[in-house]
């Protein structure tokens, strides 16, 4: 089967996100010798610049400049690429809240099979298209086998694929700025409201010790508090913690929370999800404390404790106060 | 407002431990806790939230087996007014957009103002919610974690994007959105709730009554098929300490002071 494969790259003040790049590699998984043509919308002079940064890696790319897509609205993006894809497309995006937002309408109106959150792609064969994916926050993985013979709409996992950086490509960008007349979406958007900054900053710290749903219930939390007293370090926390209440917003690690760089992270009943994860940077000396052997935290952490928190962190406590 | 929520049943990851069957036809379900999907819980709160406000109803419907009607039973006890049970042999192995084209049938037989799921099924993959809008050919957004109704025809919502920031939007009715987790506090529901709500009849609807070819649903209609679980080739791993609490806690420590996790 051969397709027209294309990849939609999300930027952000003139610059690429990550993506971009991955999304050349989970392409030439399917095929070898794939050139995807990459899509970009926007406004502006930061429009310009992306596109001639992504024309290193992409030998095409389709830039769309408007006033009304200065920001990424999918309502608007999405019927602008029913316009410029050719039928029976592969499209290529990042599962991000952006790529959640547009690929599964986008497949539906384009008659296409919509695949999202892949991880792995194991490769084509005829017009079934196989790739992997998780569930149970990474507790079980599985294969599917997609009918791609209509196109798909195919969202990528964020690091899931090696990024191509040869940045040899050499590529033209195409402006198809005419194409995006007359645009208008029943969803307007209106602003971007930052998220609120609390009273520690998470970000600097070199150590963190960060409580998961494992804790059970909101009196537990002095248990990870004090072992942050003692050891000197800064409490963190997965994303049901703050859902809960148990703790402020400003505390939690992962795509929808805080970036963090610390040089060690105790993980104290957290599961490992790819969201909680995906806020971890620099390579850190990871401490696990899980009562469940097989949670995916033990495949990322350097170091693991098979135990319940609630009776192993006052033990660790302990330990370190008398050494003190 | 008339608003309908979709709910699912499923196995809880918080409470379980997820176990791949040894000839990975399934995971081993035999033991598992099955409850309402986390994200659902919260749209069924703010449904309720909104309709406490402004008035109207809230439907609550799950695509199953006999066994959707005990989630949908709970969400009833939270204060939804009606139940709504999709349930045919014929929907066994539908794909995303199986689901959200029985669930298209199921929200023309009504007249919603405004249709909630959940962000993501913890066996799912965030994209019912969107396929749904594009059926029923409504605006939609995902990640929504705040709904303010502004008047008859308009809704002003957030959407939680990267970074915890939340993007603001005015979007159209009737809409589709799928609800983030944190948008509010669910309500306990108690012994008693569920009791009360006990003997309620919860209409079910086939593909018949709801008016869908059963071969563009299920297994037969799915562009997208489960060829089997599988658990990854483990990596290299963590290094499990092992002895008794009191030594694993003194390797940790040794550990921490050699990588500076002590101040
Ligand atoms: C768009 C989007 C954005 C998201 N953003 C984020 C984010 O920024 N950050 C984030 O963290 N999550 C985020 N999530 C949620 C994420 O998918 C997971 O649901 C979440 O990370 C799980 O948190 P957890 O590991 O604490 O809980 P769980 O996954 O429930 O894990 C709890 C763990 O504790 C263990 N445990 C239970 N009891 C004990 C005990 N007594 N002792 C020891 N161990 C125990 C269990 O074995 C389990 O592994 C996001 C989700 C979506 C859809
Ligand atoms: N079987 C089902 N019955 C009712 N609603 C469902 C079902 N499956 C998925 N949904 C809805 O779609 C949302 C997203 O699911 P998914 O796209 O599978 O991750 C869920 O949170 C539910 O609101």
């Amino acid at each position: 089967m051969a397709a027209q494969v294309f990849a939609f790259i999300v930027h952000k003040d003139g610059v690429a996100d990550d993506s971009a790049l991955e999304l050349i590699s989970a392409a030439r998984n399917i095929f070898p010798d794939a050139s995807p043509t990459a899509i970009l919308t926007g406004a502006g002079a930061g429009l310009d610049a992306v596109c001639q940064e992504v024309a290193a890696s992409y030998k095409q790319v389709w830039k769309v400049g408007a006033a009304a897509l200065i920001y990424p609205n999918a309502e608007l993006v999405r019927p602008l690429l029913l316009k410029l894809l050719p039928k029976g497309a592969v499209l290529l995006l990042p599962h991000n809240t952006f790529g959640m937002d547009l690929g599964p309408g986008l497949a539906v109106k384009m008659g296409a099979t919509c695949i999202p959150d892949v991880v792995g792609i194991d490769g084509l064969a005829g017009a079934t298209l196989k790739v992997v994916r998780q569930e149970f926050n990474g507790q079980a993985s599985t294969h599917l086998a997609c009918d791609v013979s209509n196109g798909a709409v195919i969202s990528v996992r964020s690091g899931s694929f090696r990024p191509d950086e040869s940045r040899s490509a050499g590529g033209q960008v195409v402006d198809k700025s005419g194409e995006a007349v007359g645009l208008s979406a029943r969803r307007r958007f209106v602003e971007v409201v930052q998220a609120e900054v609390g009273d520690v900053d998470i970000t600097k710290a070199d150590v963190l010790v960060s409580v998961g749903r494992g804790f059970g219930d909101k009196e537990n939390i002095p248990v990870a508090e004090e072992l942050a007293q003692t050891m000197g370090a800064v409490v963190s926390c997965s994303r049901p913690i703050v859902d809960a209440k148990w703790l402020e917003k400003s505390r939690q690690v992962g795509t929808s929370g805080k970036t963090v760089k610390p040089k060690v992270y105790l993980a104290l009943g957290i599961s490992g999800s790819f969201q909680h994860m995906g806020g971890l940077k620099g390579n850190p000396f990871i401490v696990a404390v899980n009562k469940n052997p097989k949670a995916p935290i033990f495949q990322v952490a350097n170091v693991g404790v098979v135990a319940d928190v609630l009776e192993f962190v006052p033990e660790l406590t302990e330990k370190i106060r008398e050494a003190k | 407002m008339e608003i309908l929520v979709c709910v699912k049943r499923v196995p809880d990851s918080a409470e379980n431990e997820i176990e791949v069957k040894a000839d990975g036809s399934d995971i081993k379900r035999d033991d598992l806790v099955y409850s309402v999907n986390e994200w659902d819980n919260y749209a069924v709160e703010e449904a309720i939230q909104i309709v406490d406000r402004v008035g109207g109803s809230v439907t609550v419907a799950s695509i199953g087996n006999e066994e959707a009607e005990e989630v949908v039973r709970r969400e009833m006890a939270m204060g939804a007014h009606q139940g709504l049970l999709l349930v045919d042999p014929a929907f066994e192995g539908s794909d995303g957009k199986g689901i959200a084209a029985i669930l298209k049938a199921a929200v023309l037989k009504g007249q919603y103002d405004l249709v909630l799921t959940g962000a993501q099924a913890d066996d799912g993959a965030a994209q019912v919610g969107g396929m749904l809008a594009a059926l029923l050919d409504w605006p939609y957004a995902s990640l929504v974690n705040k709904i303010e109704v502004q008047d008859g025809h308009t809704l002003k919502i957030g959407r939680e994007i990267e970074g915890g920031n939340q993007e603001i939007n005015e979007i159209e009715m009737p809409c589709v959105l799928s609800i983030q987790t944190g948008i509010n506090e669910p309500r306990y529901v108690g012994i008693r709730g569920i009791r009360k709500v006990a003997s309620v009849e919860i209409p079910v609807m086939n593909a018949g009554r709801l008016g869908i070819d059963p071969a563009a649903v299920g297994q037969a209609g799915a562009g997208v098929k489960r060829v089997d679980y599988f658990v990854p080739p483990a990596g290299a791993g963590a290094e499990i300490l092992q002895g008794s609490t009191a030594e694993i806690a003194a390797k940790l420590l040794d550990l921490l002071k050699a990588k500076g996790g002590l101040k």
